[in-house]
């Protein structure tokens, strides 16, 4: 029996939108080393969508994975479904997470919020849930 | 495949193996049972326990069969807790990096009103003999020290130790599960009174494992029952699995001087090899530490992503990390000996087993290269570090 189902295996191993986006205007950073986990999402928000996105991670194998899942589910969509991503979404796209690591896909909901709330701060723009 | 877990377990040795099938298939009778298919079974378990006691230096009236190296330290830290007990002796010496069998064991003592010190253990993972002196009082009714660390196999002065415990009238146990069959282990020379030892853990098969009692010790059962081991431990006995016992550490025992030196050179190949890795660092003393221990910390990464990557390359390791540990802290064992959380997070374990070749040696320090350099590329701790938002702790 895995750990990990075929789909968190695969975005671990084959992570999405990793990397750095020079030209964000949104950028996000959950978590902390002491605990270890860390996630910086890097959004490119034009005419309230998401055009583009990258992460880094610093952690175990669900938060890698939960990270690339998350940026596949808001790339290309409308700020008004990206401020609405739930942990809970980002779980049932990797067919699930072992209980005691659920807080990694809740990490990358907050990582998506905390780039939103950037966005907020920068432009003036209300766009949170 | 590169199998680098020894200290979590071990293959058996096909001499064990054998020892055990054919016994399962010819000598299955009850060691308790008078007649001969009994008896038979009971000549083999009292030869295993002969076999077991010559090696370690012990008679065998003082070699208690067990489940393991789990059972062995509750049974000898509680046993020595309630003979304290009754003599109005009530704490306890340990430290703080010893295995969570007990720890955990300690920990609930320590409810029933006993007082416990936990000993530093330093950078390097080593006690300090003068600091088990110091802490001993009036009221110490037990030291108990571990052979050698599970985790950063740093080998801990027990002889010393114990000659410091045995002139204060202190019982002192210590839980040798990684120390046997890999160091010479001899209960006198190393002045210990309970000593626990467990199968797994030198080639031969899990959930059997010995307690060595020093004769005049007195033992406090956990499990009632039927007479067997001298009344102190009931249950029929696992005469296939003893036996396979005694078989892997003779074997182990008998080959320990080619295969130590054939270890230590790989493990300090291995050392080398990772030392080549910028921001990384042994854990543990670099020399006075088990011949087939090698353990990490690499700044920046966190260590269940690193043993995910590994086991795609072929390589199976562990480490400390909290999710790894299956909490949110990672390994007591590296917060013991100063490592940060951060640092702690990225920590590797390679236990190797004697079959180690140069080559493999080789390979695994190559992959543990490309994994870190893979996953430093992508973390924002790295890039915090190599910005100079942060500094480098490694
Ligand atoms: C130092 C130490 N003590 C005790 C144990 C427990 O041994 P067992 O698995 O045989 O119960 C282990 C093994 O995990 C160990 O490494």
């Amino acid at each position: 029996m895995a750990l990990y189902s075929e789909k968190v295996m695969d975005h671990f191993r084959n992570p999405r939108n990793v990397g750095v986006l020079e030209d964000a205007n949104a950028v996000g950073e959950v978590g902390n080393a002491k605990c270890g986990d860390i996630m910086k999402m890097y959004l490119k928000i034009e005419d309230d969508v998401v055009q583009d996105v990258k992460f880094e991670t610093f952690g175990c194998g669900s938060a890698i994975a939960s990270s690339s899942m998350a940026t596949e589910l808001i790339k290309g969509k409308p700020l008004s479904e990206v401020s609405q991503l739930t942990n809970k979404a980002v779980t049932e796209a990797l067919d699930g997470l072992p209980a005691h690591k659920l807080h990694c896909s809740v990490l990358a909901e907050e990582a998506i919020q905390a780039a939103l709330q950037d966005y907020e701060t920068r432009t003036g723009k209300h766009v949170q849930a | 495949m590169i199998y680098a877990d020894n200290a979590a377990t071990t293959k058996m040795s096909e001499a064990a193996i054998r020892t055990m099938a054919s016994l399962m298939e010819t000598v299955w009778g009850n060691p308790s049972s008078l007649y001969e298919h009994g008896q038979n079974a009971k000549e083999v378990l009292e030869s295993a326990r002969q076999e077991i006691a010559d090696i370690i230096g012990a008679s065998p009236k003082e070699i208690i069969f067990t489940s393991g190296g789990s059972e062995s330290d509750n049974q000898a830290i509680l046993s020595a807790a309630m003979t304290g007990k009754r003599r109005g002796k009530t704490h306890i010496i340990s430290t703080a990096f010893e295995h969570h069998a007990v720890l955990h064991t300690l920990k609930r003592l320590e409810k029933d009103g006993f007082e416990v010190t936990l000993l530093p253990v330093h950078e390097n993972g080593i006690i300090l003999p003068e600091e088990v002196a110091a802490a001993i009082r009036e009221d110490t009714c037990l030291v108990t020290i571990m052979y050698a660390n599970n985790e950063i196999g740093t080998i801990q002065p027990i002889p010393e130790i114990g000659a410091i415990c045995r002139e204060k009238h202190v019982l002192f146990h210590t839980d040798a599960v990684q120390a046997m069959g890999h160091i010479p282990v001899n209960v006198q020379d190393a002045n210990v009174d309970l000593l626990s030892a467990s199968a797994h853990k030198f080639h031969g098969p899990k959930g059997v494992g010995f307690l060595y009692v020093r004769k005049g010790v007195t033992l406090t059962n956990l499990i009632e029952g039927g007479a067997q081991e001298n009344g102190k431990r009931a249950g029929t006995e696992n005469v296939p699995g003893i036996a396979a016992m005694a078989t892997a550490l003779k074997e182990a025992v008998d080959n320990m001087p080619e295969t130590s030196r054939h270890l230590i050179a790989m493990r300090d190949r291995l050392i080398d090899g990772l030392n080549q890795i910028p921001h990384g660092e042994l854990n543990g003393d670099a020399t006075r530490r088990l011949p087939g221990n090698v353990n990490f910390c690499f700044e920046g990464i966190e260590g269940e992503s690193l043993l995910l990557l590994l086991d795609d390359k072929g390589i199976q390791a562990s480490s400390g990390s909290a999710c790894t540990s299956g909490s949110l802290d990672p390994s007591h064992v590296l917060l013991a000996i100063g490592r940060v959380h951060d640092v702690a997070h990225g920590s590797l374990r390679l236990s190797l087993s004697e079959d180690i070749t140069e080559e493999e040696v080789d390979t695994i320090v190559r992959s543990v290269g490309e994994v870190v350099t893979y996953l430093r590329s992508f973390s924002p701790i790295w890039r915090d570090l190599m910005d100079g938002k942060k500094a480098f702790i490694l």
